[in-house]
């Protein structure tokens, strides 16, 4: 029986694994930095205070990318 | 020679683009893309015995040796109307203090932390900085080893913070047993809070400073790699791709010093929250 391969993915499905990893990071960081934007518009005279509690909510969400990318050499 | 293609006329039109970028050609010629082992380079000195020095060291004992002579000089010269050099100094001097530590822990608590912290973000700012020197040309924090021990001091300091402050009876009521929840949810949050507390708080300090100068450093060496294949191996149109690789490379350097401030200044935040967290008993 003769099969026709449409589409072929070479090598290790793991190869796209870190662009799958930064898309809740990535999510996540739009949520977080559009609602300190917001925030800040609302109230601009807590804008020091609310930047430096996102830049602590960003280390926590960055942190979720970069183990995408720290997996992706540990287990390669 | 080439081999003949007479079995089949029309190539493929992936074909063309697998032949642009061979990602792993043999020695010398094509495209190599940087790889892991970009951070484990052969020792240079001492091979083989205890004390031996790999460039990836002596680019740490750059940017300390750096670091302790411009902090010197720029002391010494210290003037009532500052110069340039001492400016800039007195401006970070001033933002770890007033905007990390006065305004997480308060202006009473944070006098006795402000050492630390300062210390901590010179510190990784300098060694993040050798990423972006030429010559240099590699983060001196992109192996685990540099920022596991600031995680580990930083872990020390506010385990030791919380203790003294609470007592270490008080120190575990409060952190692993949070009021105000009711009691059955502590099967869940008291495995998840050690865990928080004893593991991932130093172990994600340590991570997110490596992996984002690991990060940094694999998009320089691609795009520069990149730009010397486009310019000197590519042929013909292939060659504009350069510019465009160039281009990005020199926007990806200024994103990386960028990067470099940033990473310090969330290590030295979140150093001062969990500082924070640690002292200031939870009702």
């Amino acid at each position: 029986m003769d099969t026709t391969i449409l589409a072929e993915v070479n090598g290790n499905v793991a190869t796209i694994g870190y662009g799958l990893a930064v898309i809740g990071p990535g999510i996540g960081l739009g949520i977080l930095i559009g609602k300190t934007i917001e925030g800040i518009a609302r109230q601009p005279e807590v804008a020091g205070q609310l930047r430096t509690t996102m830049f602590i909510g960003i280390g926590f969400v960055e942190v979720l990318g970069l183990l995408g990318l720290i997996t992706g050499f540990l287990f390669s | 020679m080439r081999p003949s293609r007479s079995h089949d006329h029309r190539e493929h039109p992936l074909s063309s683009l697998a032949t642009i970028l061979p990602f792993a050609t043999s020695e010398g010629e094509g495209f190599h893309a940087p790889t892991i082992a970009d951070f484990f380079p052969a020792p240079v000195l001492f091979e083989g015995s205890f004390l031996e020095v790999n460039r990836l060291q002596i680019v740490r004992l750059i940017a300390a040796l750096a670091l302790v002579i411009f902090m010197v000089l720029v002391a010494r010269r210290a003037r009532l109307v500052p110069g340039r050099s001492q400016n800039v100094v007195e401006l970070l001097l001033d933002f770890v203090r007033v905007n990390v530590a006065q305004e997480i822990l308060g202006k009473e608590r944070a006098r006795k932390y402000v050492p630390l912290l300062t210390t901590l973000f010179f510190a990784i700012l300098a060694f993040n900085l050798t990423g972006v020197v030429p010559l240099l040309n590699i983060a001196g924090t992109s192996l685990i080893g540099l920022p596991l021990m600031l995680a580990l001091w930083v872990y020390v300091m506010y385990l030791g913070a919380g203790i003294r402050a609470q007592g270490l009876g008080g120190f575990l009521r409060s952190n692993l047993f949070p009021p105000g929840v009711p009691v059955f949810m502590y099967v869940l949050l008291t495995p998840i809070e050690f865990l928080t507390v004893f593991v991932l708080r130093p172990a994600t300090l340590a991570l997110r400073l490596m992996a984002n100068m690991v990060a940094g450093h694999l998009m320089l060496v691609l795009t520069f790699s990149a730009t010397q294949f486009f310019l000197l191996e590519a042929s013909g149109a292939m060659k504009v791709f350069g510019a465009l690789t160039l281009v990005s490379g020199i926007a990806l350097t200024l994103f990386e010093v960028f990067v470099a401030a940033l990473q310090a200044y969330i290590f030295v935040v979140l150093t001062a929250v969990y500082l924070n967290l640690s002292v200031e008993a939870e009702h």
